[in-house]
């Protein structure tokens, strides 16, 4: 079939060549007929190296984060919709509202376009349902073996409205309330489920979502909520160590009060793994004062994405800043930050 | 979650700690070893340790098998992946364990070594399969309860005629690792007093619980088979404290849903075809000991990386402050060492006793920095 190039990529059988990161016209051809077609929208359309746009006076925040899970088709998910909503709720932990994303593109030479076009196209509708277009891009061709398939990097950025405080790792108090809007540790499980060497059968799915709609509702609703952050990799006890590093605070968590779903127990008891210390990409931990805590936890629940939040918890002064945890057996224990890498490229 | 809450039930242990206490009379100490590392992490996690009775005293013994895993053996691993035809497949844990000048494999990787991370021996000689062109070594470590699966693979390359896989073997055997501390000066002299010993389980699934009989018997130590959650070991505790008290010494299951007295026969059927007993082999903290170890037989040598490939053994001595050796043989308690969370940290290890998920000084680290003088105002 025709298009403005002659003959039309053959996303089909064809596979990426080091053509296609060439600047030459099967770049342009590329981009056209696999970026541009799919992420559809004014801004990216006028093929420009920049997008350039408009932004309400105020605070912006700006993130980046680069995806390299594997494999890159998971349960749930795969690279393209993780690269779109890790990003967004990246911005979003900082109260703020998402406006935009660049995707960067490192493929692979061999790499099937059909391949390609599917991350793609997930990408195009995570983007789109999130109401966050992509707005520019680059891609980049490297020899086969010098990657793995497909990186992508995504940069977003956003507004913070004027009433919100602040959301920031360093503001969490003693006394302060530990909330999580759901169950923790699924996107972990549904990698490893689907990991060469690895493969068992498991009902879980990733839970990789968009957060900043549930965000937008909470820093309306308590516009002073003290820390938002979301437990990707290291899990929530990576992440509670983070936040009690940068507050100075300890941490005592009620085991029995944290959502996990009896499949990601159940996994973790198989692997000898911790589940606390898996990644969620579709949940967020939110520390506020006790007394918004019950306000911030009813505008959580009555979110799709934050049905299962719950309160785990409360900050505590401690100078060595542990997280301890209540277990069911009626101990304490130190939640640790994971040592070395139990599960690389989760993400 | 089932099969495993029933386990774990805190009112049944607060009733088990007291039976212990009421059990565990004054004027005399209970001086338990649990062997295995899996249950120092478990007394450790769950807080077993504190609810019991200050008369009895748990001691951490040796069964970790990354811990035991001398530096010279880790050495011979490096070598062997240095080569650039060979792909080493080794468990996780093994990755970050220092060997000579604190380096490791997860550094030799960096550095270009083909080194894999695998989650069984299966995986190794899947992979053996896939890569014809790769000369694959399994670095196979662990007491009894990973050997069968070593044994399981080295038949099965050798049906399949495959000849670019090997085992590097570094199984070893836990009557003889207790042999050995039962034998030791320390012991004999009175310095270190066992009392009794908590048995390895996950082992006894396999080697059943009549291979401990001879040391109940011999040396007069009661020896309870253990499963791994928190009840399992309690009991086993309390189970301890009754033989002491009785003046027993008998082998005791408590771990009846898993294991039998003479174990799993096709698995030591399968172990006894393949491998046979090493004269002698070096173990980190308890010296070289005779005939404590396996070896590949003589008609599997094909698959023997330590026959295959040129890797003379040299002992190498454990980093001058580390005080794992110490450890492992129940002399001191991972506190006791100088470095230990200051130089020696599960980040920065210096010693394997931080390193595995099973060792004491890592059990000490995540989960008993909580037990010294408390700092926190809740």
């Amino acid at each position: 079939m025709a298009s403005k190039w002659g003959r039309k990529l053959d996303v089909e059988n064809g596979r990426v060549d080091m053509s296609h990161g060439s600047g030459g016209r099967a770049m342009a051809q590329l981009v056209d007929e696999v970026f541009v077609a799919a992420f559809d929208n004014p801004l990216l359309a006028q093929r420009n190296d920049q997008a350039l746009f408009d932004v309400p006076a105020g605070r912006m925040v700006m993130t980046t984060d680069g995806y390299v899970v594997s494999p890159i088709f998971f349960p749930g998910g795969d690279i393209g919709s993780l690269a779109v909503h890790g990003t967004i709720n990246d911005v979003a932990m900082a109260g703020a509202r998402p406006l935009y994303l660049s995707a960067s593109f490192i493929l692979e030479e061999g790499f099937p376009l059909s391949d390609l076009r599917r991350v793609v196209a997930s990408m195009a509708k995570a983007s789109r349902d999130a109401g966050v277009p992509i707005v520019t891009g680059d891609t980049k061709v490297v020899e086969r073996g010098k990657a793995d398939g497909v990186f992508i990097s995504t940069t977003g950025v956003g507004i913070v409205p004027p009433r919100v405080v602040g959301p920031s790792g360093d503001r969490a108090a003693p006394g302060d309330v530990v909330l999580v809007s759901g169950t923790v540790g699924d996107h972990g499980v549904a990698i490893m489920s689907s990991r060469e060497g690895l493969t068992f059968e498991t009902t879980i799915t990733s839970d990789t979502a968009a957060l900043h709609r549930i965000v937008a509702r909470m820093v309306e609703t308590v516009p002073d909520v003290r820390v938002l952050r979301d437990p990707t990799r290291g899990g929530l006890s990576a992440t509670l160590n983070e936040i009690a590093a940068q507050s100075g605070v300890g941490m005592r968590l009620v085991e029995k009060a944290i959502p996990i779903r009896e499949e990601v127990v159940a996994a973790c008891e198989l692997l000898g793994i911790d589940p606390l210390h898996l990644a969620s990409e579709g949940r967020l931990i939110a520390i506020c004062a006790p007394d918004d805590a019950e306000r911030l936890l009813s505008v959580m629940r009555a979110d799709p994405l934050g049905k299962d939040a719950a309160v785990i918890g409360n900050v505590v002064a401690d100078a060595r800043r542990f997280v301890q945890i209540e277990t069911t057996f009626g101990g304490t224990r130190i939640l640790d930050w994971l040592v070395g890498e139990s599960l690389p490229r989760i993400c | 979650m089932r099969y495993i809450d029933e386990f774990r039930d805190g009112a049944i242990a607060r009733r088990l700690a007291d039976q212990i206490a009421k059990e565990a009379r004054g004027g005399r100490r209970y001086r338990l070893m649990e062997f295995c590392g899996g249950h120092t992490h478990a007394l450790w996690r769950y807080g077993i340790v504190e609810m019991l009775p200050p008369e009895v005293e748990m001691i951490h013994g040796p069964g970790c098998p990354v811990c035991v895993l001398p530096i010279g053996r880790l050495e011979q691993a490096m070598t062997l992946a240095r080569h650039p035809s060979v792909t080493l497949c080794t468990f996780g844990d093994l990755m970050r364990v220092p060997a000579r000048d604190r380096r490791s494999l997860l550094q030799a990787k960096s550095e270009g070594a083909d080194i894999r991370m695998v989650y069984g021996s299966g995986d190794a000689l899947a992979f053996a399969r896939d890569n014809p062109a790769r000369e694959v070594v399994f670095f196979a470590i662990g007491f009894e309860t990973t050997t069968p699966a070593t044994a399981v693979v080295v038949k099965r390359a050798s049906e399949l005629g495959l000849g670019n896989f090997s085992v590097f073997c570094n199984h070893v055997l836990t009557p003889s690792a207790i042999a050995a501390i039962l034998g030791s000066p320390d012991v004999r002299e009175g310095r270190i007093k066992v009392d009794g010993f908590v048995g390895p389980g996950h082992v006894s699934t396999i080697i059943g619980t009549a291979p401990y009989e001879p040391f109940a018997r011999d040396h007069g130590k009661p020896v309870v088979v253990s499963g791994f959650e928190p009840l399992d070991l309690m009991q086993s505790i309390l189970m301890l404290v009754r033989q002491l008290n009785e003046g027993r010494h008998d082998v005791e299951n408590q771990y009846a849903r898993a294991v039998v007295r003479d174990g799993n026969a096709r698995a030591i059927a399968v172990t006894r075809e393949v491998f046979e007993l090493r004269d002698s082999f070096e173990w980190r903290g308890l010296g070289t000991l005779s005939r404590s170890a396996l070896r590949l037989r003589e008609e599997f040598s094909a698959w023997d990386a330590e026959r295959k490939w040129s890797i003379p053994y040299e002992p190498v001595p454990d980093h001058r402050s580390c005080a794992c050796g110490e450890i492992l043989r129940g002399q001191r308690r991972p506190t006791d060492c100088k470095i230990f969370g200051t130089a020696c940290t599960p980040e920065s290890p210096v010693g394997s006793c931080m390193v595995s998920p099973e060792g004491s000084c890592a059990a000490y680290y995540a989960y008993g920095r909580l037990r010294k003088k408390s700092e926190v105002e809740a």
